[in-house]
């Protein structure tokens, strides 16, 4: 596979910048994951990379979230999920640690927004209590403490008491917990590749050099990126 | 502000899904950057609402116009145009702020590109010059922000712990982390303008230095060697210090030009109370802080919701990671739905009386064995100075008898009150928490008071009795192996109680202790106590404490990570960290005060040593300087009359006590009132909401 990394233009990189909470650092790690997702892809230049391949992050893989991230950040209008890049973007920037809680917690409300119709109701919560608790029948609740539960919290966040949490009561609880704002950032897998850049890059410099060199000779012009 | 600025009469069933949200969002964000622009200075987001927001009646806006009525496009044009007229630092943070998808913001960000390069070119060189280096001075500006910001002490352990033990043990470290701060905040003050001063001028010391040979006991004692050493009191001068090197700059102003001159006891003087009355503003500014934020105005609680909201840590990868949060997690919200519809229980009356009964006995056992406690305290450490040894060696390990005898009862009465709570039956958990808190604070309280009673109503008053030449050098010898026997006592009972796991047996579940927070907050405010009471007499006390954090911390958190595991109980972090801050200020800090104010007011200082031999009490030190200065300087008398009606009559500080008394009532009477708002606005928002309910029933039976 010859001419792997595509440069990010410089313009776009810059726009990235601006309207996201990453770095420029992040953002070309972003780029090289997401174009390793997408080789792996029959069309190498297909611009959406399917939800599939996306779950097999390792980040994701064990996330019981993981569809619904993948729901919220996609922007296809056939709704599988399938990310493009600048979705991906959007995902790390939101799970970034510099987002505002205001983002934070409008993606973390469409997460646990299971049916995506704008309120959480006791079906939404239901599913989310059960996807925190887990699969073991020791783990999750029983039906009578479930009911309990989601009645206490209904009672605790639903202000206009229609039955539902919407976005504003959803945003008010989350404001006077001082945990959120610590917890929900995604382990970016820009990170976790971030050591091994510093010595990869001397590596992949000479090797992209003399990659592109022989696919000159090969082609006789410039592989597009 | 937030909720109902959010609230309009639209209906979903008007709006395709899809194109609602986004409406919402744009139209929401549309009035935001009209906001902006007509304040000219950024909206806090819900990010920089303090958690205590005062809500107040005005500025509600109440949107009455339905933002689905009007058509996107419209919307989305002033969107873009509100956002051009913004300054670059606000277009960019609304832009990122904005819960929408790249492309869509990409989409304004073109267009905003497009007017604004028109303008661009027109500017004059000169402005833009000055746009040059503003944005280069911004840059310098954030840069040396996110410089401070990775300065934060231990932020990554921090996080750590947090996100694996929960915020109530996080409030620990956080706790001990601001101790740490205090501390390198007085040692700075002391070690700067006392400590080198006297350490540069080398006085000649007259009194014999002999030299022990055993030198392990003096590191624990403080004695020997120590004695006559910058570490206590008595080896500072009390004459005005000739040295080529600093010149106070309030104590000399007419003869810094003979030579430059420090005024030792004056600045000993003045750096203590400066230091106190400092730490003072600190300690209740922070208090007052995190009052604000811990004080639930409104009657919810929202510990579930938060709970469930929040709890999930999208940090954790590995399955097996996964598998114990989920199993944490839903173990915690098993416990807490037990906890909080847990049904009143109504007992016969003859069960009543008799849990009432064996609550008045556990409280009678807690009080006699603290009270036994410090009588033997009291009676051990008379009979200690007593007691007089002909061997050295032995005589300076009695030394550390009483320190080694108050903090085993420190370490172990504890442990008996917990059996007597044990015995009796709460009906909650946080009771419990709170009621065994109180009891070790009297215990550490009067074990304290009986200290501070025999060294300065004993041991000050009386000095040759005890055959004490300096027995303020005494005095910090004692406050220094009182610190260091609690902190190897600490070091003792983490090994052996974390690490051996001695309380696996009694838990019926084969589970890891659960860290103690109580326990070791407790801990840490006695140890600050200590050092605040002996900063006068030792004034590099606070460089031992210091180390004494550090090495705790680190201690702490392998013991934590090897030993224990999370609690399952619901700690409010938040208030408990209140409730840890303002024990600080109260018992402990109000405490010092009163005895070093009490030693530096009433006190003779003894004539042999230390910075104030030679007065009548320590005061004088600045009252003396005073009139020197009014009758070197005919203009300054007023200073000392100034000082006489002030600063020595009671009079001043019983009116500043009543001032700050009055402002905290009537911050009691404004949080009321906003409980109140509160309340009032939840009711506005069911009807608002049930109203709109009803009109869309009614418009569309219509239809």
């Amino acid at each position: 596979m010859g001419g792997t990394s595509s440069k990010l233009p410089k313009d776009l990189l810059s726009e990235y910048q601006e309207l996201t909470f990453l770095t420029k650092q992040e953002i070309l790690m972003a780029h090289k994951i997401f174009s390793e997702l997408q080789d792996r892809e029959n069309g190498p230049y297909s611009s959406r990379v399917s939800m599939e391949k996306v779950l097999t992050l390792p980040e994701l893989k064990s996330n019981p979230f993981r569809k619904r991230i993948c729901h919220v950040f996609s922007t296809s209008d056939m709704k599988d999920g399938s990310l493009s890049f600048e979705d991906f973007l959007d995902l790390l920037s939101a799970f970034s640690d510099s987002a505002t809680l205001e983002i934070k917690s409008h993606y973390a409300f469409r997460i646990f927004d299971f049916d995506d119709d704008g309120t959480l109701d006791a079906r939404d919560l239901e599913k989310l209590v059960n996807s925190l608790t887990g699969e073991t029948d020791d783990t999750r609740l029983t039906a009578e403490e479930m009911r309990q539960l989601i009645s206490n919290i209904l009672e605790e966040s639903d202000i206009d008491k229609d039955g539902t949490v919407n976005l504003s009561e959803f945003q008010h609880v989350i404001s006077r917990s001082p945990d959120f704002v610590r917890s929900p950032g995604i382990h970016s897998p820009v990170r976790r590749q971030q050591h091994s850049v510093f010595r990869a890059q001397r590596q992949a410099h000479g090797t992209q050099f003399r990659a592109e060199r022989t696919e000159k000779r090969r082609f006789g012009h410039d592989v597009p990126s | 502000r937030l909720i109902l600025s959010h609230l309009s009469l639209q209906a979903p069933q008007w709006i395709s899904e899809q194109g609602r949200s986004r409406g919402a969002i744009i139209s929401q964000y549309c009035n935001r950057t009209m906001q902006l622009r007509r304040r000219r200075q950024s909206r806090p987001s819900i990010q920089h609402f303090p958690r205590s927001a005062r809500p107040s009646i005005r500025g509600y806006g109440v949107e009455t116009d339905a933002a689905g009525f009007e058509e996107e496009e419209n919307k989305r044009d002033r969107l873009v145009n509100n956002l051009q007229n913004l300054s670059d630092s606000d277009r960019v943070r609304m832009l990122r702020a904005m819960p929408l998808s790249l492309s869509e913001k990409k989409e304004m960000l073109v267009l905003n590109k497009a007017e604004h390069s028109v303008s661009q070119n027109q500017i004059p060189c000169c402005s833009q010059l000055k746009y040059y280096i503003i944005i280069a001075l911004r840059h310098g500006w954030y840069g040396w922000l996110s410089f401070l910001s990775s300065l934060q002490l231990w932020q990554t352990a921090l996080k750590c712990v947090g996100g694996r033990f929960g915020t109530g043990v996080l409030s620990y470290f956080i706790f001990l982390r601001t101790l740490l701060f205090f501390n390198v905040f007085l040692f700075l003050v002391t070690g700067l303008l006392l400590v080198v001063p006297q350490a540069i001028t080398h006085p000649d010391q007259d009194q014999n230095i002999t030299v022990r040979s055993s030198w392990g006991l003096e590191v624990l004692t403080g004695a020997g060697y120590f004695s006559h050493s910058l570490l206590y009191y008595g080896y500072y001068n009390n004459q005005t210090l000739q040295t080529g090197h600093s010149c106070s700059a309030s104590g000399n102003g007419t003869s810094c030009s003979s030579g430059l001159s420090y005024n030792m006891p004056l600045v000993y003087f003045f750096t203590i109370g400066a230091a106190f009355f400092i730490t003072c503003i600190i300690l209740v500014y922070s208090m007052s802080k995190s009052f604000g934020q811990s004080f639930r105005i409104d009657k919810s609680k929202g510990l579930l919701a938060i709970k469930v909201f929040s709890s999930w840590d999208f940090k954790v990868i590995k399955k097996s990671s996964v598998r114990l949060q989920r199993a944490n997690i839903g173990t915690q919200l098993k416990e807490l739905v037990a906890e909080v519809n847990r049904q009143e229980q109504k007992f016969p009356v003859l069960q009543r009386l008799f849990r009432l009964f064996i609550h008045m006995l556990a409280w009678i056992m807690c009080l006699g064995s603290t009270l036994a406690c410090v009588l033997a305290v009291y009676y051990f450490s008379e009979h200690m100075h007593g007691a007089a040894s002909s061997d050295p060696l032995l005589k300076e390990a009695s030394l550390l008898a009483v320190p080694v005898v108050v903090s085993s009862i420190n370490l172990l009465l504890p442990g008996f009150f917990n059996v007597v709570a044990w015995m009796e039956k709460y009906d909650s958990p946080s009771m419990l928490n709170y009621i065994s808190i109180s009891r070790n604070l009297l215990l550490k309280v009067s074990v304290l008071g009986v200290l501070c009673y025999h060294w300065l109503g004993r041991v000050a008053t009386d000095p040759q009795s005890l055959g004490l030449e300096c027995w303020e050098s005494f005095v910090g010898q004692e406050l220094y192996r009182f610190l260091l026997m609690d902190f190897i006592f600490m070091l003792l009972d983490t090994f052996f109680g974390e690490f051996l796991v001695f309380s696996q047996k009694a838990l019926k579940r084969k589970r890891k202790p659960v860290f103690d927070i109580a326990r070791n907050v407790l801990e840490l405010i006695y140890g600050q106590t200590l050092a605040w009471l002996g900063v006068l007499f030792s004034p590099l006390l606070p460089a031992v404490q210091i180390i004494k954090l550090l090495f705790l911390f680190y201690m702490k958190k392998v013991s934590l990570k090897m030993n224990c595991q999370a609690s399952g109980k619901p700690w409010r972090a938040c208030q408990m960290t209140t409730i840890f801050i303002t024990l600080l200020c109260f018992p402990a800090f109000l405490g010092a005060t009163v005895c070093v104010t009490y030693t530096m007011w009433s006190i003779t200082p003894s004539a042999g040593c230390g910075p104030f031999r030679g007065l009548k009490n320590m005061f004088q030190a600045g009252k003396r300087w005073v009139h020197r200065l009014a009758a070197v300087n005919p203009d300054l008398h007023w200073l000392a009359s100034a000082h006489s009606y002030l600063v020595e009559n009671p009079l001043f500080l019983f009116l500043c006590a009543g001032i700050f008394l009055i402002m905290i009532y009537f911050h009691s009477q404004v949080v009321d009132g906003q409980r109140k708002i509160i309340e009032l606005l939840q009711e506005q928002i069911e009807n608002v909401r049930r109203e709109s309910c009803e009109y869309v029933t009614v418009s569309s039976s219509y239809v």
